[in-house]
């Protein structure tokens, strides 16, 4: 036998559910797992690694779009195979009825229980939406595709 | 069957529809749109993700 330095897989999994904590805070007062939402942001925005939180700023408006965008479905728990973490929404994100004439290119998924802090940033294509349905459905809840993973 | 449009709820036989997709590494897109005489009334688009962001967990080693 011998010792492998790792990073501990399940260490990683545990970090999708909140389970260690090095700093200070939050306090977590329950728990149910939290909300999370995804807004749309204009392909002139900047949204990136360094956005902390959700914002307003770049954010698209239209008809049918509520500021702040739409809940997200986590209905599978976080997994992990291999050495990867990984949790994908369980359903598409969809925005119905809508019209986007601004190009978009963007979403950021946020954690609206924890004071909306930033999640990840994922982009796509340039879109407009009129009168219609913009409609984002996720990849494959596994460690290659998975829309978070820690690897 | 109907559409919804910028001038209301419209037939879709009165439409000129188009459609397109186009994939990449990231993703599918797919849209569809439907003109009143060249005026888009509707467009809809649905992204399919292929695959998305990563974060590297790194155990430094010591000393």
């Amino acid at each position: 036998m011998a010792n492998t330095q790792a990073m501990c897989t399940s260490f990683k999994g545990e970090l999708l559910t909140g389970t260690h904590n090095f700093g200070t805070a939050p306090t977590r007062a329950t728990t149910a797992a939290d909300t999370f939402k995804a807004a749309l942001y204009l392909a002139t925005a900047t949204i990136n690694a360094s956005t902390t939180a959700y914002t307003t700023t770049g954010e698209v408006s239209g008809t049918g779009y509520t500021a702040g965008g739409v809940t997200v479905t986590f209905g599978t728990a976080p997994s992990t195979s291999g050495t990867t973490a990984f949790v994908t929404p369980s359903a598409s994100i969809t925005y119905s009825s809508v019209t986007l004439s601004t190009a978009f290119d963007c979403v950021l998924i946020y954690n609206s229980t924890q004071s909306n802090k930033a999640v990840s940033v994922h982009t796509f294509g340039s879109q407009t939406v009129t009168a219609g349905t913009f409609t984002l459905t996720m990849p494959v809840n596994d460690a290659s595709t998975g829309l978070i993973r820690l690897a | 069957m109907m559409i919804t449009t910028t001038k209301g709820d419209m037939e879709e036989s009165l439409l000129q529809k188009s459609e397109g997709s186009l994939e990449n590494d990231k993703e599918i897109i797919s849209w569809v749109e439907y003109r009143l005489d060249d005026e888009l009334v509707h467009r809809s688009v649905h992204v399919v993700l292929k695959q998305s962001v990563a974060a590297d967990g790194v155990a430094a080693a010591i000393g």
